[in-house]
């Protein structure tokens, strides 16, 4: 059965909207991306400061300040699902809470007021204080009250340029990113660490950071730190002293290692950690970059040990897995990319490849990877996101947080692949979690009673 | 682990550390989704959409659907008045809604955008409608955003179109869960009464899974009925910071009469909502609803020894947490610490006056303790580290709270991110009360067990 909003999208998708679309084999002219959301669409995307704060805030000793009303702040209370080896300091949620008052004769005195206070009770290493939309507007200068704070206390006090409006997700990521450089920045070079790397675009999610750690403390290889998830300020500052980074999400922080390979000639390596294959294949390039035979025989002997431990499980779910249809409609294109290989390993054929804020070359790459007749689509909406996954038999969607219950009304069984992961979805075991995770919604009993009829 | 929360409570002279409130966007677009076949539109950039969405999504479990008028830098210097009348324009012929319901955000507030204006100048398909709220984040919470879309709704549809006023009346809910709209609009329907619940997100944000996705579920009140609100002979205004605004918007423009009562939680606020009701139709109470409160009364007596003089700290939304701390001094229980995320009202603002109100309900109970609207968790917790509970009332935000301080945590109000079923069943009248009861009895119970000796572990409690 059809909505009215659907079958108005079918015959009139919206003009702008219809370049954002593609069906493999069906338009040859590449899709439209990186554009501005139109006006008046339900857009799944979020805002320059959402991009900023969830790159940053896995820092987990530092004060993260929000300059501006408290809806920001409320927004993202610990709503990242980051774990923390020490101190939770970054699960506080900080607000200038600026009123009326504020807005009117500028919220430069409160900001200011409010490090002090912050700064005296917990003496953090590192304040980030978080531009919203209006700090601009009312004309308050973030950068002047940061440094005459910093000088103060004589601590790093950096503003973030996270005013929502001025852009999409990405440039705060990018924003986030230049933080980070700012922060590292030195002007005596660093001692190189042997064997040293820094594993960046990794949150430590569910943990996840942490089996990486242990995977390549296994083999000889040394995090420096991973950027950003259970990081600290001083763990953050050895950044440059590693001889590689290695960028699992590329959406976030490809942009921090081509800087980083500009300004310190650190060699920068996309990886991925998603899926056995992806796994195997990094772990094996990161090994060799070092170029160390004990480095190499002892990754040989983990990626032995941890396949024949978790293959099986994959194995098994893939036997029930057999041929059933994914949709996939993530944050970045890079993620997109690596789910596509996952669900290749469970047997499963991917139907529809949908990002928020994929780029170009990442879409060329997808197109290339799924099969005729998969449909493509940037920034979607959740009318096209419905459209699609009926009309191409999904049985599995994963996403977010908004797309959650899209899946379920349809009777479309779901996985997180964002903030709300209950178990890590990296490496070895990750690849196990994520295919029992599969299998337990896509073969969950509750789908049987969907109709009347059906029991 | 959790903690990081002194004791020692110094001077605090602005900004906010773990709030207990949101902003007013949020509210209003939560009202909105109880308007039959609305979209709410929201005016300033997509991250603010996304958020109230995701946030809103996350309480319900449901899909919450809302545009975005999009801001660039460009609307951010200009003006936004040419992405709203682009926003308006794409909305009725994408996405066809009845209403579309535009609120303010902070940034197009303070830009300066005049949405009035560009509401009534717009373009809109016939019989379609638009109706707007100002709503910027630097005022109130979100409890004045759902309290000013719900004033919009009367100032842009309710009419007194008819010479006599008809039998029945208004009913605004305030900022509860479908499962209470639905338990209210019950008990009217048991009392003989025709009414008008607006807004009513039953049917909306509960609706039901039928293998289809409908953009806009059979729930919510229809246009038809909101401009029928000003033939109605009564309005009873369910909390007075959610729903009192309105009630005097209607009586001003329409002359229907307004009653501001209690969020019905507990049984005295019950008690008198089912007595405005029965003043209103002259009508008796009907047996199923002496025999709901029968039962209540019933299982108070049989167990009010669990808790009697146990001490509870409250927080949430300030209709709920006045209504709370009612029912729990009607328990026996202490409830010494009670505190609200949102400011008590100002000029021109939502009505209410937390503070005034509880710290009367206190000293009738001749009981010391703390009561601050406005104000944060950070401050609840010192509160507690200084003078511990027995129980903790409120939303999921106080899991950390009850986590450092070790006590048990009973999930009541906005936003419960952390469990499931609550948006679904009420805990308003009789039987609200009674399933209340049951979570904080089993609370304080469940903790005595978890931590007695085994020689202390009793069969019947």
């Amino acid at each position: 059965m059809k909505n009215m909003a659907m079958k108005e999208l079918d015959n009139e998708i919206i003009k702008e909207r219809s370049k954002s679309i593609r069906t493999k084999g069906r338009q040859s002219q590449p899709i439209q991306c990186e554009a501005d959301s139109v006006a008046g669409c339900v857009s799944q995307r979020a805002c320059v400061y959402c991009g900023a704060r969830v790159v940053l805030n896995p820092i987990t000793d530092a004060v993260h300040l929000v300059h501006g009303p408290i809806g920001c702040a409320s927004y993202t209370w610990d709503i990242r699902g980051s774990l923390s080896s020490g101190s939770d300091l970054y699960r506080y949620s900080f607000s200038t809470d600026l009123r009326e008052e504020d807005i009117i004769f500028g919220g430069e005195k409160k900001l200011a007021r409010c490090i002090d206070e912050l700064v005296e009770r917990y003496h953090p290493g590192l304040l980030l204080v978080y531009a919203t939309c209006i700090v601009g507007v009312i004309g308050d200068d973030l950068g002047a009250v940061c440094k005459a704070a910093s000088l103060r206390h004589k601590i790093d006090i950096i503003p973030v340029e996270s005013a929502g409006f001025s852009g999409n997700k990405s440039d705060g990521y990018r924003a986030a990113c230049d933080v980070l450089l700012r922060m590292i920045a030195s002007e005596e070079a660093v001692p190189k660490k042997d064997n040293c790397l820094n594993y960046l675009g990794d949150f430590n999610l569910a943990g996840e950071a942490w089996i990486i750690k242990s995977y390549l403390n296994e083999i000889g290889i040394h995090v420096n730190v991973a950027i950003t998830g259970d990081s600290t300020y001083d763990t953050l500052l050895e950044a440059p002293s590693a001889s590689l980074n290695i960028v699992q999400c590329a959406g976030s922080m490809g942009y921090m290692g081509k800087r980083m390979e500009q300004i310190y000639g650190m060699p920068c390596m996309n990886i991925s950690f998603l899926g056995l294959e992806d796994t195997m294949d990094s772990l094996r390039r990161i090994s060799s970059f070092f170029d160390n035979y004990f480095i190499s025989s002892r990754a040989e002997a983990l990626i032995k040990r941890e396949y024949e431990l978790y293959a099986p499980v994959v194995e098994s779910c893939r036997a029930r897995l057999q041929d059933k249809k994914a949709a996939i409609f993530v944050g970045g294109g890079f993620k997109a990319i690596s789910l596509i290989k996952q669900f290749r390993e469970l047997g499963m054929e991917v139907v529809m490849v949908g990002t928020q804020t994929g780029r170009e070359e990442e879409y060329d790459t997808i197109h290339q990877m799924v099969t005729d007749g998969t449909v493509v689509l940037d920034d979607a909406n959740p009318s096209e996101l419905e459209t699609f996954m009926l009309e191409q038999g999904a049985d599995l969607l994963v996403g977010g947080v908004k797309e959650r219950p899209l899946a379920f009304k349809l009777g479309i069984a779901f996985i997180d692949h964002n903030h709300e992961r209950k178990h890590p979805l990296s490496g070895f075991i990750g690849a196990a979690n994520f295919a029992q995770e599969v299998y337990a919604t896509v073969c969950s009993p509750v789908w049987r009673y969907l109709n009347l009829d059906g029991i | 682990m959790l903690d990081c929360t002194p004791k020692e409570i110094t001077k605090r002279s602005g900004g906010l550390i773990n709030p207990a409130k949101t902003c007013q966007p949020l509210g209003a677009m939560y009202a909105s989704l109880g308007i039959h076949g609305c979209l709410p539109h929201s005016h300033g950039s997509q991250g603010c959409s996304a958020y109230h969405r995701a946030h809103l999504t996350r309480h319900f479990r449901e899909p919450v659907m809302a545009s975005t008028s999009s801001f660039t830098e460009g609307a951010s210097v200009f003006g936004g008045a040419s992405n709203l009348k682009t926003a308006i324009n794409n909305v009725f012929t994408i996405y066809n809604p009845d209403v579309m319901a535009v609120h303010t955000t902070c940034l197009s507030e303070t830009i300066g955008d005049d949405v009035a204006t560009i509401v009534k100048t717009a373009e809109v398909p016939e019989g379609k409608v638009i109706i707007h709220a100002n709503t910027p984040s630097y005022q109130g919470s979100h409890v004045s955003g759902f309290s000013n879309m719900t004033r919009a709704m009367v100032h842009y549809l309710a009419e007194a179109d008819e010479e006599n006023k008809k039998s029945q009346i208004n009913i605004i809910p305030g900022f509860v869960n479908p499962g209470d709209m639905r338990e209210i609009k019950r008990l009217a329907d048991l009392m003989g009464l025709s009414s008008i619940m607006f807004p009513d997100t039953s049917g909306v944000m509960d609706a039901p899974l039928t293998g289809h996705f409908d953009m806009y579920p059979r729930g919510g009140t229809t246009v038809k009925q909101l401009r029928d609100t000003g033939n109605s002979s009564l309005t009873l205004a369910l909390g007075s910071y959610a729903s009192a605004d309105a009630a005097h918007l209607l009586e001003k423009k329409c002359r229907v009469p307004a009653l501001v009562l209690r969020t019905p939680i507990g049984v005295k606020a019950t008690d008198e909502f089912i007595m405005a009701m029965r003043q209103h139709s002259i009508k008796e109470v009907p047996y199923e609803l002496e025999l709901e409160r029968g039962q209540l009364v019933d299982i108070m007596t049989d167990v009010h020894y669990h808790f009697h003089g146990k001490k509870v700290a409250i927080f949430g939304d300030p209709d709920i947490v006045i209504a709370l701390t009612e029912f729990m001094l009607s328990l026996g229980m202490k409830p010494i610490h009670a505190l609200t995320g949102t400011p008590d009202s100002t000029i021109g603002g939502p009505q209410g006056s937390f503070e005034r109100e509880v710290k009367g309900m206190l000293e009738q109970a001749d009981l010391q303790g703390q009561v601050k609207a406005g104000a944060d968790l950070f401050t609840l917790h010192q509160w507690i580290k200084n003078e511990p509970v027995d129980l903790l009332i409120g939303t999921t935000y106080g899991k950390y709270i009850a986590r450092a301080e070790d006590v048990p945590l009973v999930r009541v109000g906005f936003p419960i991110l952390d469990r499931a079923v609550h948006s679904y069943l009420p805990i308003a009248g009789y039987k609200g009360a009674m399933r209340l009861l049951e979570m904080i009895d089993n609370a304080l119970l469940e903790r005595i067990e978890r931590d007695c000796t085994d020689e202390d572990l009793e069969l019947v409690m």
